[in-house]
């Protein structure tokens, strides 16, 4: 009837269903969208100060972190590839990457970026897929026994070295990897053709 | 050519997006994420339980004034830092290790030579350059050591390791890589070895014993 009806696009339905956070990540990607930034901010702000403070860092230390995170979410924005990523990861990553480069003062070695190619329209069932996966790992998490989840938690605070993430029990990422990579092959990159020879 | 064999285990790519991981390995690590659909993959994987964990972690109230501070910083101009780009065989992660400058070999004899990255207490990583043939120079090692091809090729006891594959070895693994045939092959190579030059020398008996 009007155009704000359920279109027969499944497309358009499909980004309707995608989350609150990507939503406003992509508003502010697409559109520089400073009240989508504040709702991410307001969202994402407390938790990261609580995440940071979790592994020492003083009030103080963890706000001026957080103001960087945020900051560089604002600023980069156009990395963020909702196709690979949920913001919660993309906003974890740079965090973790921000916390080194402060509290270790080295500059911590950062693979070379992947750009989605603009030419290619941005895939919602892909979009859609991915989030689902992530709801399913929360789930998953949640139903963790006490210890376990501690265990998760203190590996990805980066309290774990390399051997003992190897001595615990993994949460299954399988079906994650194999989304991320179907996100992964849409992109044009040097990734796929490495070890071509044309 | 064929895809990548050797890929970076699971928990060393937790390790790294946990940021756990030293900074000799992580500048491997990040290499082959450069390089390795696969890894890339797996690696943004972790990235994602990261976030959940991030999703659920508990709030800290935040000063009154960070938020308005940050809104007000958000039109200020930045100059962007310079992201390195690959040049050549260098991915990204080496040239920005080699500050965007070619590098600086230095000979260690037989033809093989090195050129020093970064190196503490904790490790070191270095670029190797070994002509077909050669040995890869002994280094003693007590964990954790990563080496990942950039150009050229090398067999050892466990395998052959082309372009883009990443060999991860521990204490208990002895092995004599030597580069194979055809263009010199040049590595990324990091060991928790203390940075002292005389550590690091080429195995000039190894041929011999390989008859």
């Amino acid at each position: 009837m009007t155009q704000e009806s359920p279109s027969s696009d499944p497309a358009a339905d499909a980004l309707h269903a995608l989350s609150q956070e990507t939503l406003w990540m992509l508003a502010v990607r697409d559109t520089r969208d400073k009240v989508a930034f504040a709702a991410l901010f307001d969202h994402f702000a407390p938790r990261l100060k609580g995440f940071i403070m979790r592994s020492g860092t003083g009030s103080g230390q963890a706000e001026e972190i957080v103001q960087d995170v945020m900051l560089t979410v604002w600023r980069k924005s156009a990395m963020f590839d909702p196709q690979r990523a949920q913001v919660s990861g993309w906003i974890y990553q740079i965090a973790r990457n921000r916390q080194i480069d402060v509290i270790r003062k080295e500059n911590r070695p950062v693979p070379e970026e992947l750009h989605a190619d603009q030419a290619t329209e941005p895939d919602a069932q892909q979009m859609l897929g991915l989030e689902q996966e992530a709801c399913k790992l929360k789930t998953a998490i949640g139903r963790l026994k006490p210890d376990q989840r501690e265990m998760i938690e203190k590996a990805y605070l980066g309290e774990l070295t390399h051997q003992e993430i190897k001595s615990q029990t993994g949460l299954p990422l399988g079906t994650i990897k194999s989304r991320i990579r179907l996100g992964l092959e849409k992109l044009r990159h040097e990734l796929k053709d490495m070890r071509s020879d044309g | 050519m064929a895809e990548i064999t050797h890929h970076i285990p699971d928990h060393v790519l937790a390790a790294y997006a946990t940021g756990s991981l030293s900074e000799p390995y992580a500048l491997v690590v990040a290499t082959h994420l450069s390089m390795c659909l696969e890894c890339r993959a797996n690696y943004e994987a972790h990235q994602m339980l990261g976030g959940a964990v991030l999703e659920m972690a508990s709030t800290e109230a935040l000063s009154g004034d960070l938020k308005t501070g940050v809104m007000a910083m958000l039109d200020t101009p930045v100059v962007p830092q310079p992201a390195h780009s690959r040049s050549g065989i260098y991915p990204g992660p080496v040239m920005a290790a080699l500050k965007g400058r070619p590098p600086r070999w230095k000979s260690l004899g037989l033809g093989v030579r090195q050129c020093i990255l970064t190196g503490n207490s904790e490790g070191s990583v270095r670029l190797l350059y070994i002509p077909p043939g050669q040995a890869v120079p002994d280094h003693g090692h007590n964990g954790l050591e990563l080496t990942l091809v950039l150009q050229g090729s090398f067999v050892d006891e466990t395998g052959r390791f082309d372009v883009g594959d990443a060999e991860v070895a521990d204490q208990d693994l002895e092995h004599t890589p030597v580069a194979e045939a055809g263009p010199p092959c040049i590595c990324l190579a990091a060991t928790d070895a203390p940075l002292r030059f005389n550590a690091f020398v080429p195995r000039l008996l190894q041929p011999i014993f390989r008859i």
